[in-house]
């Protein structure tokens, strides 16, 4: 190592949960040329090299410890839209917000969106993310007409569905190389709002009969799951099912101002500040109160209940409330998420459920999604359910809360479970290598091929030895 | 952690004994050139930096009225400018990351400017006072900016030293429990009191004392 790095570029960078931190040197790239000088500082330096922009992922997938962090969030320009096929081509620190606020008004919406509409295109590809309608769009992935590549290799790729290296690079958490450019299909709407119903489920069995009722029936579905309560009641929650109201053309709806987020709750108390608040909550007995009064008013005032709502009020929860993680602190939060075929389900999740709560460590908020599978190379997707679980990370309980995390994936593992690098923390290499299977492989062949140096990596990569 | 220090012979046998806890650089801390980048390739190697330490010091013997500027330079080149050299570094770091603690170690010798030790009592209170800063610049960076001040420690530095010393496991076990808090500490409760009188003997006083 002969060449200096400028020391007053190192930062301390987190993932959305803040329960992990790594120190690295941090170069925005605006352009092409910005990421090819950038790749050149790390050889000179001979640092490896993390991508991160918007950073959503919860755990440790956009920080690299003492490694150059490539910052593609200003890499962000809209490109083209054709607005008769509703084909649009983005830079990739362009965000989710960033496309559908240009598309919107003209009846266009993203096929696929994560819970926060904070998340840039390179990385939701990268992640490969889904939404609440998987089990019929499947992952982002597929809604993406051409994407161009640069490997670390020196070569840009112009890849297209179907092509071996398309398939990898969309799903491998930015190992292989970088997604320089994107073309994305969107869905045609005619409205801005969609009619969602609420169906308050007593236990297990009625949320699996429910999300069966709504299949095909629906675009959305994704339920709420207590998961303080055992016995007859485990499983309840809330289930709402969600599908796009129709409109004729020139709805008012699909105008930007009928989607803003209001900032205040019941108009008075900001949003900004509602963290404080919720951090007060933020124990297990706050949470148990918190989930019993959820499923309460799920019970009496939403069941069987249909209502209208904007796309971006009922698609991006986690920013209905921002900043909400902050609540977490000062240990930050976890997701684990397990996906599990559709025939070891239900059991599956009654077993995890059980396991957190013999640990005494309840999953303050879990969520159930329904999943089909997809070619892609790392896909977390199964032809079954997830189920999400944020744990609070505590210092005291840290060491007890990987422990269970370990030995939940295990069982999940054995129940032919998948898992997703956007949200994991708490995956071993062996589990890693366990999920994977040969498809680890064939990744490692193609990140020879394109990485030779290794330069590509991440904490999450590190830790689960996959680059 | 890493170790740094300037014979290659004792620091092979400190890692041969420690395995892979240490990692070895032979530097000799006077090498300020190379500080920037030694301090980049050990903290790569580390994966990261929570603290760092500051231990280098010489304390040559002086006669009663020798005076010797080559000495006197010694001593400022690597209890002082060596500091500087590394702990600018650490500053820069912990001050961008918001994290992370300094230690330098001072020593009660440093509270006063005493007849037999000229150079190294000022080195000591330059050290200390060079803390002082840093600690009040990063205070706001959540950098944690510690000065310990142990009295003579059982190392080949105070062979000569005639008074009761501190055994160095003892010192060390002292010196990182004092690193969790900013400021800058004794080692012992004696050494507070005892220094507290001491540096507020009225200079006139202290030049007739033979202390």
């Amino acid at each position: 190592m002969a060449v200096l790095l400028p020391l007053e570029n190192i930062r301390r960078l987190t993932g959305f949960g803040r329960a992990s931190a790594s120190d690295g040197y941090v170069f925005e790239a605006f352009s092409a040329t910005d990421v090819e000088e950038v790749l050149k500082l790390a050889r000179e330096t001979e640092r490896q090299v993390t991508l991160r922009a918007a950073a959503r992922s919860y755990g440790d997938a956009a920080t690299g410890a003492e490694c150059i962090i490539l910052d593609l969030s200003q890499f962000n320009r809209i490109l083209a839209f054709d607005q008769a096929q509703g084909i649009i081509e983005v830079e990739p620190g362009a965000t989710l917000e960033q496309i559908w606020q240009y598309a919107l008004p003209t009846g266009w919406w993203l096929p696929v969106v994560s819970g926060t509409t904070k998340t840039t295109l390179g990385g939701a590809l990268a992640m490969n993310i889904h939404g609440k309608n998987n089990f019929l769009r499947g992952p982002l992935g597929e809604h993406v007409t051409t994407l161009e590549v640069l490997t670390p290799a020196g070569e840009t790729w112009i890849l297209s569905p179907g092509d071996e290296l398309f398939n990898a690079v969309i799903s491998s958490a930015g190992l292989l190389g970088i997604i320089m450019r994107v073309k994305l299909q969107l869905k045609r709407i005619t409205s801005g709002d969609i009619w969602v119903e609420a169906v308050s489920c007593r236990h297990w069995d009625d949320q699996f009969q429910a999300f069966k009722r709504f299949e095909g029936k629906r675009e959305y579905v994704v339920s709420w799951i207590d998961c303080f309560v055992s016995g007859a009641t485990a499983g309840r929650g809330i289930l709402h099912a969600a599908r796009h109201e129709e409109e004729a053309p020139g709805a008012e709806s699909l105008q930007l101002g009928h989607q803003a987020l209001p900032t205040t709750f019941f108009g008075v108390f900001p949003k900004s500040s509602m963290w404080r608040f919720l951090k007060i909550f933020n124990n297990r007995a706050g949470m148990r109160l918190v989930n019993f009064a959820k499923h309460q008013s799920g019970k009496m005032f939403e069941h069987g209940k249909s209502s209208r709502q904007s796309l971006a009020a009922y698609n991006f929860l986690l920013d209905y409330a921002p900043g909400w993680e902050r609540a977490y602190l000062p240990g930050g939060l976890i997701q684990c998420q397990f996906f599990i075929p559709r025939e070891n389900a239900r059991d599956a999740f009654e077993h995890l459920v059980n396991m957190q709560q013999e640990a005494k460590l309840e999953s303050f908020l879990a969520v159930m999604k329904r999943h089909r599978p997809d070619n892609f190379l790392f896909s977390h997707a199964v032809d079954g359910y997830s189920l999400a679980l944020d744990f609070k990370v505590t210092e005291a309980g840290r060491e007890r809360l990987w422990d269970l995390a370990k030995r939940m994936q295990d069982y999940a593992l054995g129940q032919g479970g998948r898992f997703y690098f956007a949200k994991d923390s708490t995956l071993t290499a062996e589990q890693a290598a366990r999920f994977l299977g040969p498809d680890l492989a064939k990744f490692r062949e193609l990140k020879g091929k394109h990485d030779p140096e290794n330069l590509l990596t991440s904490d999450l990569a590190r830790r689960l030895k996959i680059g | 952690m890493a170790a740094l220090a300037r014979r290659k012979d004792l620091l092979d046998q400190l890692a041969a004994h420690e395995g892979a806890n240490v990692l070895p650089f032979a530097h000799d801390v006077t090498d300020y050139d190379s500080v920037p980048l030694l301090f980049q390739r050990v903290t790569k190697e580390l994966g990261g930096l929570d603290l760092i330490i500051y231990a280098a010091g010489v304390m040559p013997a002086v006669e009663p009225l020798e005076f010797r500027f080559d000495i006197d330079q010694q001593i400022f080149e690597v209890n002082v400018l060596g500091a500087m050299a590394w702990l600018d570094q650490a500053a820069i770091r912990f001050g961008h990351t918001q994290t992370g603690t300094i230690v330098a170690i001072g020593s009660v010798a440093g509270d006063r400017g005493r007849a037999g030790q000229p150079a190294y009592n000022a080195s000591k209170a330059a050290l200390a006072t060079f803390m002082e800063a840093l600690r009040n610049r990063l205070d706001r960076k959540n950098v944690n900016v510690v000065t310990v001040k142990p009295g003579p420690v059982d190392t080949p530095m105070s062979a000569e030293v005639g008074a009761k010393k501190l055994p160095v496991e003892q010192a060390a076990a002292l010196i990182l429990k004092k690193a969790q808090s900013p400021g800058e500490h004794y080692l012992l409760l004696p050494h507070r009191i005892i220094f507290a009188v001491i540096r507020n003997i009225p200079s006139p006083v202290f030049r007739r004392l033979n202390i």
